[in-house]
């Protein structure tokens, strides 16, 4: 008998007792609380702030002048640029654009300098952007490398209230990463420090109609 | 490297029973001031995560549902989440026990030919030994959770499900970062305060070159879905989404009860887990992944499912509740009983209220520590009170009392068994017996009372024979000059 078949049988004969059907009640909130649009975006700004990350808001002409003025307060030589960035988003004369290829070694992705990707959505309640492997969010892993990120979200397009309203919007079958902030650890002291393995710096660009 | 004392420390195959280990353990002043500082701090910041939701109590209520009604239909989940794994690229094994488990994992990163393994936190691989497993096969198992760092580096087993090293101060961490980096690859910076963010940096430095090197991964997995065959893991440090996506081969070992049905479940968990553990609106990372896809991430992914006991629990209609733990830890950081006994004396990867109805039932309750867990509570319910899947922790440990002092049935190894007795629980089964004696004839007690009040000048300060270990650490009651039932005659027939 294969362990499948085992555990299979196990779990059958554990069941005997027939407990009863379990219905599972959905009347939990939808969101908590009804937003116009812009108080939405205020909400998401305010709560990716609370876990510091650093919020940025520009319209589209003032987006590349933004970005600019960003990788060079950091001094990054590098950044990475995933395949189906717009690409009026960078700067000409600004730092050597590293496009995201599948031969690239892991090492290759540690001497760049800062990433510039979109978003699939952002969560206003969780202060939460998705990314979802789109053409403008590129491979996970360029993303995670360099120690310094650069998200724009459009808004307020891109923005939902809750977990709950999230969840239909995205597709399960591609490789989803939820970023509440950047990385931290609260492992010493139940101290919490920002910025252990992930990028230590998140830089969220709101990007609307000014 | 020196290729010696890999793995963590397993937990000893004889460990002492909870009372014996939890005498040394409140003798620590230092683990004590460690333990109170962080659980008095995350429990005030859970309760204000909370808070903010004011469908908290309905966003428990359908997380409780969707986990009973899996566990209801979990033959037919997990045969729906093999099919939808295995479409979507990855290959599903199934284990029945520990030692399954370690073999199909050893097996895999053989046939990978690597000698090394970057490990996200996994209470599942804890559970089994997988890292002493991989040692015994010249395989290096590299913890990647700062806390499970320190606790592998210090040759330590861990103490709290989400913060493995919660019994070290920062001094203590400094102290180990510096005598045992070396040993494992890039020695600590010199020189190292104790500021934990001196001490987070010691270990992304320690751990980048292992992470960009690594060519085969293991972990856990929070959540599956089997309607989709994705996986869910709860993170915070970034440790998870380098394992999760670099290697080249990812193997998750998960306990066949993670499982959901359906994709939207996780809306549910996605608020309360955060709440619960790190007591966050949300954790910072989140990777959710289904298979393999072209180009990005793993191109091998292999899930073991994990039994170890689990279906054993399930055949326990009050204690399989325990099954539907996410394990959040916001039992442990709400026990008096954890808060001063630390996370060692429950002899358990699981420890606090969760360890003591889990361990006694995944493992059975042969051995004298898992016989004592039942009882490592006070039963105040503060852990009821704030499980976000309401496991009613008190209602399960009277039921494993009972089960350890009278026996009964029980399955183990998917058997159905009598267990007999535990012995030195005849004295406790003696006093009901005689107590039940009594209350069941009025006369033959107030006889009793009235004895016992005559008498009461001679009661003694301690229980002689069997009852003297119920006194050493308990005052007996002084015994009133009247009974009540006397008082209340007397008060009775003389009105004023």
């Amino acid at each position: 008998m294969s362990s499948k078949d085992r555990i299979l049988g196990r779990i059958r004969r554990a069941l005997r007792d027939d407990a009863p059907a379990v219905e599972v009640p959905r009347d939990y909130l939808h969101a908590h609380g009804s937003r116009t649009p812009a108080e939405r975006v205020d909400l998401l700004a305010a709560h990716l702030a609370e876990y510091r990350a650093v919020v940025h808001r520009t319209d589209e002409a003032g987006l590349p002048p933004l970005i600019a003025r960003l990788l060079a307060e950091r001094g990054a030589r590098s950044v990475l640029v995933p395949p189906g960035l717009p690409p009026h988003w960078l700067p000409a004369g600004g730092p050597t654009s590293v496009p995201d290829r599948a031969g690239s070694t892991p090492a290759e992705l540690d001497r760049v300098d800062s990433v510039l990707t979109g978003c699939a959505l952002a969560v206003a309640e969780t202060g939460t952007i998705v990314l979802d492997g789109g053409p403008d969010q590129g491979r996970r892993r360029i993303t995670l490398i360099p120690d310094h990120h650069i998200c724009v979200v459009r808004v307020p397009d891109q923005v939902v209230d809750s977990v709950p309203q999230a969840l239909p919007l995205l597709d399960p079958t591609r490789p989803l990463t939820w970023i509440s902030g950047p990385s931290a650890t609260s492992d010493i002291e139940l101290d919490r420090v920002e910025g252990v393995h992930g990028p230590r710096t998140l830089e969220v660009v709101l990007l609307g109609t000014q | 490297m020196t290729g010696t004392h890999l793995g963590m420390p397993a937990f000893p195959a004889v460990a002492p029973a909870f009372p014996a280990a939890a005498r040394e353990a409140v003798r620590d002043e230092v683990l004590r001031a460690n333990l109170r500082h962080a659980t008095h701090t995350i429990r005030d910041k859970r309760r204000r995560a909370v808070a903010e939701l004011a469908d908290w109590d309905r966003l428990r209520a359908a997380g409780k549902a969707v986990k009973d009604h899996t566990l209801r239909h979990l033959d037919r989940y997990l045969l729906q989440l093999d099919a939808a794994v295995t479409a979507a690229g990855g290959t599903v094994h199934w284990a029945a026990d520990a030692d399954e488990a370690n073999r199909i994992v050893t097996d895999l990163v053989r046939a990978t030919g690597e000698r090394e393994v970057v490990k996200v936190k996994s209470m599942a691989t804890q559970e089994i030994g997988l890292n002493e497993a991989l040692e015994e096969a010249g395989i290096a198992a590299y913890e990647t959770d700062l806390a499970e760092l320190i606790v592998q580096l210090g040759h330590d087993r861990p103490s709290h499900i989400l913060v493995p090293a919660i019994h070290r101060n920062r001094a203590e961490i400094r102290d180990i970062f510096r005598a045992e980096m070396g040993g494992w690859g890039r020695p600590a910076p010199e020189p190292l305060g104790d500021d934990p963010r001196e001490l987070a940096e010691a270990a992304r430095l320690h751990l980048r070159e292992k992470f960009l090197r690594a060519k085969v991964a293991v972990s856990g997995a929070n959540f599956m879905v089997a309607e989709t065959g994705t996986m869910v893991v709860f993170e915070s440090e970034g440790n998870g989404r380098m394992c999760l996506t670099l290697p080249e081969t990812l193997i998750s070992v998960v306990g066949i009860e993670k499982v959901v049905p359906t994709f939207r479940d996780l809306e549910i968990f996605l608020q309360t887990l955060p709440r619960s553990s790190t007591a966050e609106r949300m954790n910072p990372y989140t990777t959710m992944w289904t298979g393999t896809t072209d180009g990005d991430g793993p191109s091998a992914f292999h899930l073991v499912l994990l039994d170890n006991g689990r279906t054993d629990t399930l055949a326990d209609p009050t204690g399989r509740q325990a099954l539907r733990c996410i394990r959040c830890s916001a039992c442990l950081n709400v026990c008096p009983v954890y808060e001063r006994a630390g996370g060692h004396a429950y002899g358990s990867v699981y420890p606090g209220p969760i360890g003591a109805i889990l361990s006694p039932q995944l493992r059975g309750t042969g051995s004298a520590i898992d016989a004592s867990l039942p009882y490592a509570s006070t039963l105040c319910g503060a852990c009821y009170e704030v499980c976000p899947v309401a496991i009613d922790i008190p209602e399960v440990l009277v039921h494993l009392r009972e089960r350890v002092a009278q026996g009964g049935p029980v399955t183990r190894g998917g058997v159905r068994v009598t267990l007999r007795p535990a012995d030195g629980r005849t004295a406790e089964r003696a006093a009901m017996r005689a107590a039940r004696l009594l209350l069941d004839r009025p006369g033959a007690l107030r006889a009793a009372e009235r004895l016992l009040a005559r008498a009461r000048r001679l009661a003694p300060r301690t229980l002689p024979g069997a009852g003297r270990g119920w006194t050493d650490s308990r005052e007996l009651p002084t015994v009133a000059a009247e009974s009540f039932r006397d008082w209340w005659a007397r008060e009775r027939s003389d009105p004023r």
